[in-house]
């Protein structure tokens, strides 16, 4: 029963739920065992199995009385990135390991209202900043899919929201929260093997979700497969006074379009998104989606978007002078961890020194260069500037076509400490994922396949703004025609 | 424009984080190739091209000008490392 019961989809469970197949408490603790289960790969910086079964006793009293909400009684992980009132909210960052806000962030307020059961606060990289899940403080997150030719190998999880896409993955919750920056929700997702979505920037309320890059950072969310995504965008969307940057737009129902086919429907395929030493096996992935689309109807349009082989770089300065600015309110005074110094200048140096990972530090110390007195324009501003090229050249591509596909990631997942050492190459296994976000686009990731170690590989959708709708409605078309039915390695033994 | 030792300390210094001389042998020579790397943006030309500060497409709101949240001092206090009476407590810094 338990191992039938996390291998639901929310759909399923909130079927089953209501026919009363099972209890909102029996499905709580059938992933509250999981997770248990699965300590071994770190996707929880603190868990709250208690305050679940809680919630699940109350939901489960609404659904005797015919009372469910959207969500009801659906166990859920929450990033530690999003505050949670009187629960302990770190951003995986030892300066914040004693935090526990007064306040709930509205995206987690909407989930609570909608019935969700979280079961925990999941693992990331410091303050959202990587993509492996490896700078987090609390240590690693483990990927539950092994390589079939190293199964010896412990792997990545992507990041940055690692901890919310393995809970998924591995069954410890039927959906979670993320965030994406430059594409920590929809990368993981790909490492995973699970559907990954960043709405358009403004979507979703970034009111109480702890401040990385602000003109990029954007609500997401994880899920076995679209359906239920398109169902958790729509109750974690919407206008909120408290985020000057969110938008006063009527949210549509994402699930609406869904089933409906894809005859006409134009689909881009960006030449520069071929880049070099791209593994044959991605691009082998990427061509049979297309011609999955191909199949379902969908005309496909070749497209340019010149400026992407600057997207990386644009980002690397872009998103660390946004982070040099919104990190230096962690100073020890107001909240955190303060070590004393020998006078208030020296406190907050010694503060921030023992506070901050490596991979923050040096993101705070690139986006003070950037902004500092004599570089700001030949940096930042040049930044900006290149910015808007990169917007405009989706701009002019979607005049051509409704959606883009592109894989989403240059690589599967690799092995946990590969690449520690070069930021660079780091920073690169976003590159199919960044031009997206500098644009303020949605973005959702599908799983399009196995590699030849047997690891998945995602498969980008990229919608015009505002447009979730039709990308969601290509994601579910090409969700059918792969009809990925892997699971992850540690399933399989279970 | 290359980063040195001394730009690596004068950085650290603005960003207000304490670094060792280890440290700075860490971190010097990535920053460099980091900053060095991003150095491409400039071939991309940009004249005439306005900045992009923000993808929003929202023109900022007014709201009311009326009290309308407070009175929450023990909530904002609750997280401080020390405080005192209602304030937050700090070493002195006006001798």
């Amino acid at each position: 029963m338990t191992n039938n019961l996390i291998s639901l989809t929310i759909t399923e469970a909130l079927d089953g739920l209501k026919n009363k197949k099972f209890s909102a408490t029996e499905l709580t603790k059938a992933h509250i065992d999981q997770m248990n289960a699965c300590d071994h790969l770190n996707a929880f910086i603190t868990k709250t199995p208690d305050m679940a079964i809680k919630l699940a006793v109350e939901s489960d009293a609404r659904i005797a009385k015919g009372d469910m909400r959207a969500l009801e009684g659906i166990p859920f992980a929450m990033k530690d990135l999003y505050c949670t009132k009187g629960v302990t909210t770190t951003a995986a960052s030892q300066i914040l390991k004693n935090f526990v806000p007064t306040y709930e962030s509205t995206v987690s307020q909407k989930l609570l209202d909608a019935g969700t059961i979280s079961v925990g606060k999941a693992n990331l990289d410091e303050f959202a900043m990587g993509g492996s899940n490896t700078n987090s403080s609390f240590g690693p997150v483990e990927n539950p899919w092994k390589s079939t030719k190293s199964p010896d190998k412990r792997l990545v999880s992507g990041g940055s929201s690692g901890g919310s896409a393995v809970a998924v993955a591995a069954g410890m919750a039927l959906g979670s929260t993320g965030t994406d920056t430059g594409g920590s929700t929809r990368q993981p997702a790909s490492f995973c093997g699970i559907v990954g979505v960043k709405p358009t920037y403004g979507r979703c309320s970034r009111w109480g979700i702890i401040a990385f890059a602000s003109s990029l950072d954007q609500a997401g969310v994880f899920s076995k497969n679209v359906e239920d995504s398109a169902l958790l965008l729509k109750t974690i969307s919407g206008f909120d006074p408290k985020d000057s940057t969110s938008a006063q737009k009527d949210v549509p129902d994402f699930s609406a379009l869904l089933k409906h086919d894809i005859k006409g429907l134009r689909v881009g395929i960006p030449k520069e998104y071929r880049v070099d030493g791209m593994p044959q096996e991605i691009i082998d992935v990427w061509d049979k989606g297309t011609k999955l689309l191909k199949d379902a109807g969908a005309e496909i349009v070749d497209i340019s978007l010149p400026h992407t082989k600057y997207a990386v770089p644009t980002y690397y300065i872009i998103a660390p002078s946004e982070a040099s600015s919104n990190l230096a309110r962690y100073d020890g005074v107001r909240y955190g961890v303060r070590v004393e110094g020998k006078d208030l200048q020296e406190t907050y140096d010694l503060t921030r020194a023992a506070g901050f990972g490596a991979e923050v530090k040096r993101r705070i110390m690139i986006g003070t260069y950037c902004l500092s007195s004599g570089y700001y324009d030949a940096y930042y501003t040049q930044a900006q500037k290149v910015r808007r090229l990169i917007a405009n050249d989706f701009k002019s591509a979607f005049e051509k076509c409704d959606v883009i596909l592109t894989p989403t990631a240059p690589s599967s997942a690799f092995a946990i400490g590969e690449n520690d050492d070069d930021p660079i190459k780091m920073y690169l296994g976003d590159v199919f994922t960044i031009p997206a976000s500098l644009a303020g686009l949605p973005g959702i990731s599908v799983p399009g396949g196995l590699d030849s170690e047997g690891l998945p590989l995602g498969l980008q959708i990229i919608g015009k703004a505002w447009d979730e709708v039709t990308m969601f409605r290509t994601a579910f078309a090409l969700e059918q025609a792969v009809a990925f039915k892997n699971v992850p390695t540690l399933l399989k033994k279970a | 424009m290359s980063i040195d030792k001394a730009t690596v300390q004068k950085i650290a210094t603005l960003a207000r984080i304490k670094v060792t001389d280890a440290d700075l042998d860490y971190y010097a020579p990535q920053l460099a190739n980091i900053i060095g790397w991003a150095e491409q943006l400039q071939e991309v030309k940009t004249d005439n091209v306005e900045p992009l500060l923000s993808v929003s497409e929202i023109a900022c709101r007014l709201c009311p000008d009326v009290v309308n949240d407070g009175g929450n001092a023990d909530a904002v206090l609750s997280n401080a490392p020390e405080s005192v009476e209602g304030f937050f407590v700090v070493s002195k810094i006006i001798e």
